[in-house]
């Protein structure tokens, strides 16, 4: 095993550490503005890094893949100062740094491009892109020179071909712009590495296109990038190069003529992609649950039909804000549905709260494990009893702790949760421990319908596993099944049917066996006829 | 495994009561040494009496700091009711019963208003209950005419919720004797005893209870959860207006005298301090019923402490703030520093393991 792992190892620094000699000798090292030697990052239970090693050229777009939960994420985070790594060296230009605050990573030129928008909305254009570090002047120096800020402002956003007035408010603007906004923001402290996390998940296509102009400009003017995206086909668009991660270690390296989905998808994944996603059980013929007409609030103009038979997995793909979660919601009560009804095995069921959706048989793990799916500072125990406990495990108002003890042992021995007992807080736990709790606390209510809305989000790929050969046993017992996915891997691993939605609409159903990523995504980004 | 588990929760909940105990012995001992005088059977019926009439009020406020709301209102409306009380049993000539049901269906008449603003008009509680303490305050003037009102040397059974003690009151037959008439126990403490344990069974054995404790940990998650956490909230503040009604009769019934325009002012503050001083947080979700009852208790001593020592009583207030202050501050800096050590002892480990597997590397 640890032969194994080693001679992988050195596969990978042949592979991507071009000439060690040279680097030592000092002839090459001008050429990389930034070396990353045998970083390692935990996280109490999980071993985030371990070993990882990169270099960055000058100029060069440097994409970095790989699965939830490979610690993509907390490379990104360790170069801009947000976590202080265990153990290893970070050089830049050649010297040995050390990045321990964000302020200390802007001065050394590097920039990050948050996946979601750290942005004041409130705030006007160029009030963002130099917040903290507004030109000031007039008595004691405390008042912002805004006719400086709004100049230095056009300047940088002319640098991202933006054309809005700095003096704009930001949330008057569309949501590709307030990317770019971010951007801009990054290139304002003359950064000499921009890293980019999932910078696209909000944008249509036109954006998408407008950002891969930006980042091909800096890439000319000889700043560095490094890209964090899921979406395979655009990392071959845009990247030089490509560094795989796997489960918190590098698990390869494809030079510019090597880039192709087959090869990455093998080292994102490994060999044992078919043995994650086993499909074995039996759909019944026998339509579970049906939605008639159901609108979802806010999204009114385009009712959704939607059937589920017994025992099938229906996943619905599509990109941030089509309207996945809005919709899983409104089944499950918690936003007020607009219109239409709910058919649970052919009877009409009258769901206006997630008190009456949990009567009906319904349960729904939410994506947002930590604000909605469980009481985080609360005990194991009492998480995984609180929907039943009025119900069923209590007695005139008073709870039955034996029941309660009874039940959060068995669920805790069903889903194989890893902790020391029953009674420490839920956030003691690793993220996919953390998800089985909250699965464990819907299971025990033996639900008819299950929803989740991305169930695997940010945990590792051994409880992605579990999760997995879990929802194949419930559809084994007939349980109709909704997921809600966004990686590309699940939907198609898991689906009996996977239905695409774009902008809140439906805009079409694929079967898993018979369509290509392509098929799911071209759906997904239908806004033209939205 | 489980005896285990129940065992380390208890021991855990009773290190946060210990401090506090703690607390409480240290300030009486400091006092004793200081003026003796304070440990007279007196002095402590009528800390007794005290702790138990604002230790009611804190009982009350408690489920709404849980949710992690805030009632400001709780003075006025002790103020209001207070006043409403005995007017209408002594001018009003009301039967006391009937007086008893109507203050109580109207102070939890007015917790309802306030709970029904909080989670159906999504209004801020500290809003909400500061019009409240402007509104109640004002009524009780109004209605009042800014008279003070009084019960006078009217006998009403009911003073005996406020005035007797027991088992003195009780005592079969002639002369009390010597001892019993010193510590026998004053009933606002009494009550205040017996309404904490309803309150505490209620908070710990009950499914409303647990739903309040999630509600105030994580109103979303709760909601989830299929727990209507808007009625729990209401509730919450059900309870919490309607003990201050009932505190309002009992101060009304213990100083005799009701002034309108300032009965219960700032009494909302005693009732907080005593929970936050009990290990309350007002971020919500914290709490237990047994530390607000002590945490009551350090506030009364504390007061009674500053008179008997002789300090001006122009500084009591002083005192009062900066021992609530340090002993909060205490809290947090040990609950920082046991933080800290945990992270660093995780750090430890991960940097163990990293070690492990390069010296394994290493030998290979």
């Amino acid at each position: 095993m640890v032969e194994d792992k080693k001679s992988m190892k050195m596969d990978v620094e042949t592979e991507c550490a071009l000439e060690q000699e040279d680097i030592k000798s000092g002839k090459r090292s001008g050429d990389y503005i930034l070396e990353i030697r045998g970083i390692s990052k935990s996280f109490p239970g999980v071993h985030a890094l371990s070993n990882v090693s990169l270099q960055l050229k000058r100029g060069e777009v440097l994409a970095l893949v790989g699965e939830n939960g490979a610690g993509k994420s907390t490379m990104m985070k360790i170069l801009a100062g947000v976590y202080t790594l265990d153990a290893g060296d970070i050089l830049i230009d050649g010297e040995s740094v050390i990045i321990g605050s964000v302020e200390r990573a802007t001065n050394l030129g590097i920039a990050l491009v948050h996946q979601e928008l750290n942005l004041c909305d409130n705030l006007t254009v160029a009030g963002n892109v130099f917040l903290g570090r507004e030109p000031k002047k007039g008595l004691f120096n405390k008042f912002v020179d805004t006719e400086r800020l709004n100049n230095d402002t056009a300047e940088v956003l002319k640098k991202v071909g933006l054309s809005v007035s700095p003096s704009a408010i930001l949330r008057e603007l569309p949501i590709g712009t307030q990317q770019l906004v971010e951007i801009s923001k990054a290139l304002s402290i003359n950064a000499k590495i921009v890293m980019f996390d999932e910078p696209t998940s909000s944008l249509s296509e036109h954006e998408t296109e407008q950002l891969f102009k930006v980042i091909r400009d800096l890439s000319k003017q000889g700043v560095s990038c490094i890209y964090i995206s899921h979406r395979l086909g655009e990392v071959k668009e845009v990247a030089d190069r490509v560094v795989v991660l796997r489960d918190g270690k590098l698990s390869g390296c494809l030079e510019k003529h090597e880039i192709n989905r087959d090869a990455m998808i093998r080292l994102m994944v490994g060999r044992d992609i078919e043995k994650m996603y086993q499909k074995n059980h039996t759909v019944s013929d026998k339509v579970r649950v049906e939605l008639k007409d159901f609108i979802v609030p806010k999204r009114a103009s385009y009712p959704i039909d939607l059937t589920i038979k017994g025992g099938e997995i229906v996943v619905l793909s599509g990109l941030v804000g089509a309207g996945r979660t809005e919709l899983l919601h409104a089944i499950f009560g918690i936003d007020k549905r607009w219109g239409g009804k709910i058919f649970i095995d052919g009877s009409e069921m009258h769901i206006n709260t997630p008190a009456e959706a949990i009567k009906a048989g319904m349960v729904l793990v939410p994506e947002d494990r930590k604000l909605n799916g469980l009481v985080v500072n609360m005990e194991i125990d009492n998480n995984i009893a609180l929907p039943g406990l009025k119900d069923h495990l209590s007695k005139n108002g008073f709870i039955n702790r034996d029941k309660v003890d009874e039940l959060a042992d068995r669920m805790v021995k069903l889903l194989d949760i890893r902790l020391y007992m029953t009674s420490q807080l839920a956030e003691s736990l690793s993220g996919g421990n953390q998800q089985k709790v909250v699965l464990a606390k819907w299971l025990s209510m033996d639900p008819v319908f299950l929803l989740l809305d991305e169930p695997t989000r940010g945990i590792d790929v051994g409880a992605k596993a579990e999760i997995y050969k879990l929802l194949e046993d419930l559809a084994q017992t007939g349980v109709a099944i909704l997921v809600a996915s966004s990686e590309m891997q699940e939907v198609l691993g898991i689906a009996d049917k996977i239905v695409v939605m774009c902008e809140g609409r439906v805009t079409g159903e694929l079967d898993p066996l018979t369509c290509e990523e392509e098929d799911v995504i071209k759906l997904a980004t239908e806004s033209a006829v939205c | 495994m489980l005896e285990n588990n129940r065992f380390l929760k208890t021991i855990k909940g009773m290190k946060r009561l210990g401090g506090i105990t703690l607390l409480l012995i240290a300030i009486i001992i400091i006092t004793v040494i200081i003026q003796p005088r304070f440990f007279t059977a007196y002095n402590l019926r009528n800390i007794l009496r005290w702790t138990g009439l604002f230790g009611i009020l804190s009982l009350g406020i408690s489920f709404v700091l849980i949710t992690g709301g805030i009632d400001l209102s709780m003075g006025s409306v002790l103020g209001m009711v207070g006043a409403i009380a005995t007017y209408l049993m002594t001018i009003g000539g009301w039967p006391v019963w009937i007086v008893v049901i109507f203050i109580i269906v109207l102070s939890a008449f007015l917790g309802l208003l306030h709970g029904l603003l909080v989670t159906k008009l999504h209004m801020q509680p500290f809003v909400v209950t500061l019009c409240g303490l402007f509104v109640y305050r004002g009524m009780a003037r109004f209605l009042m005419d800014d008279r003070t009102q009084g019960y006078g040397n009217t006998e009403f059974g009911i003073k005996f919720l406020a005035a007797g003690r027991i088992p003195s009151a009780f005592w079969p037959a002639g002369e009390v004797p010597k001892f019993f008439q010193d510590w026998s126990i004053p009933m606002p403490f009494l009550l205040l005893i017996g309404l904490g344990i309803i309150l505490a069974i209620v908070l710990n054995k009950t499914v409303y209870g647990q739903h309040l404790k999630a509600t105030g940990r994580n109103e979303s998650a709760s909601r989830f959860s299929g727990i209507h956490t808007d009625n729990v909230i209401i509730v919450a503040y059900i309870v919490c207006s309607t003990f201050a009604g009932f505190g309002g009769l009992l101060f009304s019934l213990d100083l005799n005298t009701v002034q309108p325009s300032s009965l219960g002012n700032m009494y909302e503050m005693y009732a907080i301090a005593g929970c936050v001083v009990g290990g309350v947080s007002l971020r919500g979700g914290e709490g237990q019923i047994l530390g607000v009852i002590i945490g009551a208790a350090i506030i009364r001593v504390l007061y009674n402490a500053i008179n008997v020592a002789g300090v001006s009583t122009q500084l009591e207030q002083v005192v009062l703030g900066l021992v609530i202050l340090i002993g909060v501050a205490a809290d947090e800096v040990v609950r920082m520093i046991s933080a800290r050590r945990k992270v660093r002892e995780s750090m430890a480990l991960a940097q163990k393991a990293l070690e492990e597997s390069r010296a394994a590397a290493a030998n290979r």
